[in-house]
């Protein structure tokens, strides 16, 4: 690592303005991509501003029609949380699946939201729940948070502190991952909200995408079935050393499939 | 920077720069070496150790994150000379063959029997899926897991 400054701020609005300040900032959540980045050298950021000290950024809290998660809840907290099992199963689970119990510690909700890495998990749970991110500064709809790879509509130095999740009257997440790096190839996560029927697709490609085509299927029956000879194009899909666009593509139906059925079984 | 952490029961103050990891706070400045690094790209878990109860990999948290935490090592997990339940069973179990990942392993091992009593093996299997055997020895590790785990329901 280059070095690099360090604070640690106690309110949101001191975070903000130290990230704001000259130079490159960068918040750290948990870290689990921000260190191993720093690690490899591949950032440079004059100073770090450590969320963990501030206390507005945690907890998880459920309401009749909706689940608020402050943006520093760590993935073990959101997969073990009790009250969380039975208001949104399908996000808990998804979160029991992220990484592994010792990355799951650390790791937290915003952070892997703000980073919207093409293969993370939770985006596809944003997405597909019609989810609300709120920062410093305001609310912003799932459907125009997540920009493109890496990318969000954050504005430079715009910190996420919670995020708003309607409850869902059923949804499933099923990924199929890699088999070393148990990142999702493809994860495909399903709801049924008071929205209507959404589906999001993550790790198939630069940022995780809903199909449309699916929705309007799985609207008319929701089942399996619904999917059959239903498609995507491999067109601007991931291909990389782990597998094509045709095979990524390939994927996205089968997983879907498996999320409904997953949805159904409850 | 000064940073101040309880290390194994003991209130602990360095002096070291903000990028200095956890686990070379650990062992270079603390000379406890029974952390290993084995990857240092946050996939092996050779580095595990907890932190405020929790099993983390300690090449992948600053030193600095760790102020005025309680920080738990390998050497820290039972009173000088004796083994704690996990320990015992991974040596009666042969759970270790060159011993490099052990000490991760059983740090996380402790943590998992924590919050899970009664593991199934398919359970364990998971728990420990953030910490890598290259002598491949995971069997007599998942057996060493299940029969700690029974020590440690019936002694409490």
């Amino acid at each position: 690592m280059y070095p690099f400054e360090y604070q640690k701020p106690a309110d949101v609005k001191t975070a903000v303005q130290a990230v704001s300040a000259a130079g490159e900032n960068k918040y750290i959540a948990g870290g689990m991509t921000l260190l191993p980045t720093l690690k490899l050298r591949l950032a440079r950021p004059d100073r770090l501003v450590d969320l963990a000290g501030i206390a507005d950024l945690g907890g998880i809290r459920i309401e009749r029609d909706r689940v608020e998660i402050g943006a520093m809840t760590r993935h073990a907290d959101v997969a073990h949380s009790v009250e969380l099992r039975r208001a949104i199963p399908a996000l808990a689970a998804l979160a029991s699946g992220i990484g592994d119990p010792l990355v799951r510690n650390r790791g937290t909700m915003g952070g892997s939201v703000a980073n919207n890495d093409p293969a993370a998990d939770y985006p596809s749970a944003v997405l597909a729940l019609g989810a609300t991110v709120v920062t410093d500064r305001r609310e912003i709809a799932a459907d125009a948070f997540f920009t493109g790879m890496f990318s969000t509509a954050l504005e430079a130095g715009e910190l996420i502190t919670r995020i708003r999740f309607p409850i869902p009257k059923r949804a499933a997440y099923v990924k199929f991952p890699n088999p070393a790096s148990r990142y999702a190839m493809v994860g495909v996560f399903v709801a049924e909200t008071t929205g209507g029927i959404r589906v999001a697709v993550t790790g198939a490609g630069a940022c995780v995408f809903r199909i449309a085509a699916f929705e309007a299927a799985l609207t008319k029956r929701f089942a399996p079935e619904a999917l059959d000879g239903l498609s995507v194009p491999s067109d601007g899909l991931n291909q990389d050393l782990h597998g094509s666009a045709e095979y990524r593509a390939s994927l996205v139906p089968v997983i879907a499939k498996r999320a409904v059925a997953a949805a159904l079984a409850g | 920077m000064k940073v101040s952490l309880e290390v194994n029961g003991r209130a602990v103050s360095a002096e070291v720069e903000e990028r200095t990891l956890l686990v070379d706070l650990l062992r270079k400045n603390l000379r406890l070496t029974g952390t290993h690094v084995g990857c240092d790209t946050s996939q092996c878990g050779a580095c595990v150790v907890h932190v405020d109860g929790r099993a983390v990999k300690s090449c992948t948290i600053l030193a600095a994150q760790a102020e005025g935490s309680k920080v738990t090592t390998i050497e820290g997990l039972a009173p000088a000379g004796e083994l704690h339940a996990v320990q015992a069973a991974f040596r009666a179990n042969h759970g270790l063959q060159c011993g490099f990942c052990t000490p991760g392993m059983i740090m996380t091992a402790v943590e998992l029997l924590k919050r899970n009593p009664n593991p199934t093996e398919e359970e364990i299997r998971e728990g420990l899926e953030g910490n890598i055997c290259r002598c491949t020895g995971y069997h007599n590790i998942v057996k060493a897991v299940a029969a700690a785990a029974q020590t440690l329901r019936t002694t409490g």
